[in-house]
C-alpha cells in the first residue's frame, strides 16, 4: 500500500488498440521502477462496445486492482454503433468517457478525444465535474493523429498527452515503441507523442492537479506479464512440448502463447475439431512419452469430461488448464467468475481421481503450472490448473529472477527398457503396468515402442496387465491404490507450501479466498489492519487433494471467517464445509457475481458489516450469505 | 540410439506373436463377423513387418472395441467414439509407431463423426478399420448410423425415417487418401487390403463389413461378393475422385439391395501425409519427439533464456 499512486484508465472501444496501448505504457511505467497492476475490462465483441484497461502504479508492490482510479484518457468509441430510440445499447459514442466517471475519484484527472466525444450529451457533466474537482482536459487527439496521417495513432497522442499531464518524461515510452515498432509508423508516432506531449504543455498548467506519477526504484530487473505468459512459461519449462486445443475466450490466451512458442522448441500444437478430441489428443501424446497439456474454458471444458475420466481410468498423465469464465453456458465470455470450480472437481463419471489447482497469483500461476505438470507424471494422474479470466488476463512485474529455475522434463516413474526387463510381465510377456501394490500408489509405466513394455490401457476396469477384469478384489485394490495416490500428492503439497497466508499471524477474524481473489484479499487485509481491525487471510490453491489440516488450524485460530469467493452459490465455502465436515456456524460468505472482480474496498466493507458489526450488507454489487444459525 | 528398439526392428515375426496368452479366445459370438478382422490384422502384420511392441491399436467401445483384448501389442481401449484423436497425437509424439485405430459403424459413423471427418480431412499417417455391421451389437441390437432405412428395433420400432451413412463417398469427401471395402466374408482380400492400408503414407479407411448373426445379418447374407477392383462389370480408376465418387454411390447404394461390393475405392499416393505437411511449414520436429526424453545430453530449453526479455 502506498499514498501517492497513479491508476491510470485508458477507455475506447475494442478494436482502439487499448491492450497494446495500455501494455506499453505499464511496460513504461515499470522501467521507471514502479510496480505496476493491470486489470481489463472488455465485452465479447471485435468492434466497439465498452472496453478499458486500467494499470496501477506505485513505488511499492501492488496486487490487485485498485478502489477507483484517478486518471481516465477516454478514447472515444471509433466502432460505436449509431444509437438509436429505445436501442438497449444506448449512445455507444459517448460510453468511453461517460461509463467511466462513477468510479474517478475525487480530485481525478479526464483527458478525453474532443474530436469523438461531446460532453455536453452527458447529463449534468459540468455539474459532476465540479463536485468531484475533477480536471478536465479535452485534446483533439483524432486531429493530431490525422496530421501524422494515421487516425488510429490517438492513443499514441493520448499516452504523450497523459505523460505531459503526470510529469513522467517520455523517454521509456519512446524506447518501448523503438523496440515494437516497424520503421515506417515508428517516426510518425513518436512525432505525435512528442508533438502531444508539447501542446498540453504549452496549453496546460499540469501543477493545476493533484495526479502525478510516482517515483520508485527496482532492486533488480522486473518482466511484465500476465497470468497467461505465466501458465505457459511453466509449462515449458516443464518440458511440455505438446498441446491441443480448440479456441475459446479466455483460455485461448494460454493455446497461443504456446503455439507461438513451440515450434521454435521443436514442439507440437494442434488446433484441433472440437474439446473432446483436444483433450484426447493430449492423453495420447502423453501415453506415447511426451509431456503434453490441453485446455479450455467452462464449456469447453465439459467437453474433456469424457477423456478426463479416461486419464483418471488408465492412468495417463495430463495437464489441463481451465480457464474460468461467467457462466452457465455461455454465460459472459469475457467476465471473470470462479463458478467452475465444482464442475472442475467433479465433473466425469465415477469418484473423482484427479488434481486441481488454483493459482492465486501470476507468479503462483507460474510455479503452479509447473506442480502440476510434476505432480500430474510423478503420480500418472490428470492435473488441471484452475484459473480465470482476471488472473489469465492480468498483468504484474514481477522480479525476471523468479523464472531463474532449473528446467525438468522428467517423464516420474516411466521406466527404461532394462528396467522393464526386470519388471513382472504375464507369462506370455505382458508387462504389469497396473500392479495392485506400489510405492505410493503409482505402478511404473512403459511408453509404446519399447521392447518389454507392451500392455493395453483402457478406461474399463483391469488387472494389472491391463486387461478388461470385472473380479470384485481385483477392482477394489485398483481404485484403492489409485486413490492411495491422492494421499501421497497431499503429502507431497504440504512440502510445496501452496496456501498463502496474509496479515498478522495472530488475529481475530478471518478471510479465506481461494485462486484470483487472492491479491485483493491481501490489499483489503493491509488496509483492515491499518484501520485498527485484527483481522489475517488465508488463500486456498490446492483444491484437490484438499489441505484439510491447513484451512482447520486457520479456522480454529479465529473467532469467525468471510470466505470470499466469485460465484453466486458459495461453492469455494461448500468445498471447506465438505472436507472439514463441520463449521458452518462459524463461515459467512461474500460473493460476487456481476462480471466485474472485487475491488479491496469492497472486501473491507463486506467485512466490516458482515463480521464486525454483524449488520449484514448494503451494497449492489456484493451478497451476503450468513453463516448457518445466524 | 533409440529408447524404442521395438521400432524398426528386423526380425522373422510369427503370426502367434499376435496372440495373447492372458485372454486367447475371443467371447464374441459364434459366427461374428470381428472375428474375419482379427485374423485379417494377424495376418497383415507380419506381412509388413510390424511386431507386437512397435503396433500401437487404438480402439473405441463396442464388440469391435474388444480387438486389442485379443490382439497382443500395445494397446489403447479408448471411450466411444474416440480412438481417431488418442491415436493421431500417438503418431505426432512418435511417428515411428504403427499406428491403428478400429471401432464399429456407431463408434466411427455416428459418437465419433466428427473426429473421422477431421482425421480423415488431416490425412494423418495411420490405417482405420471399421467394424460396420449396421446395428449396435454389444448394447443389443439398436439400429446403428449404418442400418438401412426402414430398419426396425426396439429404439426405433416403427423403421427408422433416416438414411443410412454412406461411409465411402464421407469418407473421400473429408479427405481421406485410402478408401476401401472389405468384409469378414472374403479373408484373403481382407487381409491384402489391410497390408496396403497401412503400407499407405497417409489416412487409410478401411470400411469392414463384420456380419453380426446375433442381431442382423449371417455371413450367408454378404455372400456372394463382388471385387470391383477384378470385376469386369465395373469400371473406374481408383485414383480418379470423380470416378471414384461414383463407384462409391453405386457400392453403397448396392449394400442395401442385397448386393456385397468390395475392394479399393480410392487411393492417392500423391498427398503428403498430415505429418509431412506439417514438418514442411516447421511444425512438427524432424526426430520423434518421444525419445527426446529419453536424451540424456539434450539442454531443455527455458523460458527465462527464450521468452523473458520481451517482457523486460
Amino acid at each position: 500500500m502506498t499514498d501517492n499512486e497513479l491508476i491510470w484508465r485508458i477507455s475506447g472501444g475494442s478494436g482502439d488498440g487499448i491492450a497494446s496501448t495500455s501494455q506499453n505504457f505499464a511496460k513504461a511505467l515499470m522501467r521507471s521502477g514502479l510496480h505496476v497492476f493491470t486489470h481489463r475490462h472488455y465485452p465479447s465483441r471485435i468492434r466497439g462496445g465498452h472496453t478499458y484497461t486500467e494499470i496501477r502504479a506505485a513505488a511499492d508492490p501492488v496486487t490487485s486492482r485498485g478502489d477507483g482510479y484517478n486518471f481516465l484518457l477516454a478514447l472515444g468509441d471509433s466502432f460505436a454503433r449509431n444509437p438509436q430510440e429505445e436501442a438497449v445499447y444506448g449512445n455507444e459514442e459517448i460510453k468511453p468517457l461517460s461509463e467511466n466517471l462513477d468510479e474517478l475519484r475525487e480530485g481525478g484527472v479526464i483527458v478525453y478525444d474532443e474530436g469523438l466525444l461531446d460532453p455536453s450529451d452527458i447529463p449534468d457533466f459540468d455539474e459532476r465535474v465540479e463536485a468531484n474537482d475533477w480536471h478536465v482536459y479535452p485534446l483533439d487527439l483524432r486531429g493530431l493523429a490525422r496530421e501524422q496521417g494515421r487516425e488510429v495513432m490517438r492513443n499514441t497522442a493520448g499516452v504523450g498527452a497523459t505523460c505531459a499531464l503526470i510529469g513522467m518524461d517520455l523517454g521509456h515510452v519512446e524506447d518501448l515503441m523503438s523496440d515494437a515498432m516497424p520503421e515506417k509508423i515508428l517516426e510518425p508516432n513518436l512525432e505525435i507523442l512528442e508533438t502531444a506531449y508539447e501542446s498540453v504543455l504549452e496549453e496546460y498548467d499540469a501543477d493545476a492537479h493533484d495526479v502525478t506519477v510516482p517515483t520508485g526504484e527496482h532492486e533488480e530487473q522486473q518482466v511484465l506479464l500476465s497470468g497467461s505468459d505465466a501458465i505457459s512459461y511453466g509449462a515449458i519449462d516443464e518440458g511440455c512440448r505438446f498441446i491441443a486445443g480448440y479456441p475459446m475466450t479466455p483460455w485461448t490466451e494460454v493455446f497461443t502463447i504456446m503455439t507461438n512458442n513451440l515450434p521454435e522448441l521443436g514442439g507440437i500444437s494442434e488446433q484441433v475439431e472440437d474439446e473432446i478430441a483436444a483433450a484426447a489428443m493430449a492423453v495420447g501424446a502423453s501415453h506415447a512419452g511426451v509431456k503434453a497439456m490441453s485446455g479450455s474454458s467452462g464449456g469447453g471444458f465439459a467437453l474433456m469430461s469424457e477423456p478426463l475420466g479416461l486419464a483418471e481410468m488408465t492412468e495417463t498423465p495430463v495437464v489441463l488448464v481451465e480457464a474460468m469464465r461467467a457462466g452457465p453456458s455461455t454465460g459472459m465470455p469475457t467476465k471473470p467468475e470462479q463458478s467452475d470450480l465444482e464442475h472442475v472437481l467433479y465433473t466425469s463419471q465415477g469418484d473423482s481421481q484427479r488434481v486441481v489447482l488454483a493459482p492465486g497469483t501470476i507468479e503462483e500461476a507460474y510455479e503452479q503450472s509447473r506442480l502440476a505438470f510434476e505432480i500430474a507424471y510423478e503420480y500418472q494422474i490428470p492435473a488441471i490448473l484452475l484459473y480465470d479470466q482476471k488472473l489469465g488476463g492480468e498483468m504484474l512485474n514481477v522480479p525476471k529472477s523468479h523464472f531463474d529455475r532449473e528446467p525438468n522434463a522428467d517423464l516420474g516413474k516411466t521406466l527404461s527398457e532394462a528396467q522393464l526387463a526386470e519388471q513382472p510381465h504375464t507369462p506370455d510377456g505382458k508387462f504389469h503396468r497396473f500392479q495392485h501394490e506400489a510405492d505410493d500408489g503409482v505402478s511404473p509405466r512403459s511408453v509404446p515402442g519399447q521392447k518389454g513394455g507392451r500392455y493395453l490401457a483402457t478406461g474399463n476396469e483391469h488387472g494389472p496387465s491391463g486387461h478388461i477384469n470385472e473380479d470384485p478384489d481385483n477392482r477394489t485394490a485398483q481404485i484403492d491404490r489409485r486413490l492411495e495416490k491422492l494421499a501421497a500428492i497431499r503429502e507431497r503439497l504440504d512440502g510445496a507450501g501452496t496456501q498463502t497466508y496474509m496479515g498478522p499471524e495472530e488475529a481475530e477474524y478471518g478471510i479465506l479466498t481461494f485462486g484470483s481473489q487472492q491479491g485483493t484479499v491481501r490489499e483489503a487485509v493491509e488496509v483492515l489492519n491499518a484501520d485498527g481491525h485484527s483481522v489475517k487471510a488465508l488463500g486456498v490453491s490446492d483444491m484437490l487433494p484438499f489441505p484439510n489440516a491447513e484451512v482447520e488450524a486457520f479456522i480454529e485460530s479465529v473467532d469467525a471467517v468471510l470466505v470470499v469467493e466469485m460465484t453466486a452459490s458459495g461453492q469455494f465455502r461448500g468445498l471447506v464445509q465438505k472436507n472439514l465436515g463441520r463449521y458452518g456456524e462459524k463461515l459467512s460468505s461474500l460473493l460476487k457475481y456481476n462480471g466485474n472482480p472485487f475491488e479491496p474496498a469492497e472486501i473491507v466493507d463486506g467485512f466490516e458489516s458482515i463480521v464486525v458489526e454483524g449488520s449484514g450488507l448494503d451494497s449492489s454489487t456484493t451478497t451476503f450469505v450468513p453463516a448457518a444459525g445466524d | 540410439m533409440s529408447a524404442f528398439s521395438a521400432i524398426g526392428e528386423e526380425r522373422e515375426i510369427d503370426r502367434d506373436e499376435y496372440t495373447p496368452g492372458v485372454e486367447p479366445q475371443p467371447t464374441w459370438c459364434p459366427g461374428c463377423g470381428d472375428f474375419g478382422v482379427l485374423k485379417a490384422l494377424k495376418q497383415a502384420l507380419p506381412e509388413v513387418g510390424r511386431t507386437p511392441e512397435e503396433t500401437l491399436l487404438c480402439t473405441g467401445i463396442g464388440c469391435s472395441g474388444k480387438l486389442n483384448s485379443y490382439l497382443d501389442s500395445y494397446g489403447f481401449h479408448t471411450i466411444h467414439g474416440r480412438s481417431l484423436p488418442v491415436a493421431r497425437a500417438a503418431k505426432l509424439a512418435n511417428p515411428g509407431l504403427e499406428v491403428i485405430a478400429a471401432g464399429g459403424d456407431g463408434d466411427g459413423y455416428g459418437i465419433g463423426g466428427n473426429h473421422f471427418t477431421h482425421t480423415a480431412r488431416e490425412n494423418h499417417d495411420m490405417t482405420y478399420i471399421v467394424f460396420n455391421n449396421e446395428i449396435f451389437g454389444l448394447t443389443k441390437g439398436q439400429t446403428s448410423p449404418t442400418s438401412p432405412k426402414g430398419h426396425k428395433s426396439k429404439t426405433q420400432p416403427h423403421g427408422s425415417a433416416k438414411e443410412p451413412v454412406k461411409p465411402l463417398s464421407l469418407s473421400l469427401n473429408a479427405g481421406a487418401s485410402y478408401v476401401a471395402r472389405t468384409a469378414a466374408v472374403n479373408p484373403n482380400q481382407a487381409k491384402d487390403i489391410l497390408v496396403e492400408a497401412m503400407e499407405h503414407d497417409g489416412f487409410a479407411h478401411v470400411d469392414f463389413l463384420t456380419q453380426c448373426p446375433t442381431w442382423n445379418k449371417d455371413a450367408r447374407q454378404y455372400v456372394p461378393y463382388i471385387d470391383v477392383n477384378g470385376s469386369d462389370d465395373y469400371e473406374f480408376d481408383v485414383t480418379d475422385r470423380v470416378e471414384a465418387a461414383e463407384m462409391m454411390r453405386t457400392t453403397e447404394q448396392a449394400l442395401y439391395d442385397g448386393e456385397v461390393l468390395t475392394g479399393r475405392f480410392y487411393v492417392d499416393e500423391e498427398r503428403p501425409s498430415y505429418q509431412q505437411e506439417k514438418q514442411a511449414i516447421g511444425e512438427m520436429p524432424e526426430e520423434p519427439l518421444a525419445e527426446r526424453y529419453w536424451d540424456d545430453d539434450y539442454e531443455w530449453e527455458r523460458s527465462y533464456d527464450r521468452f523473458l526479455d520481451k517482457h523486460a
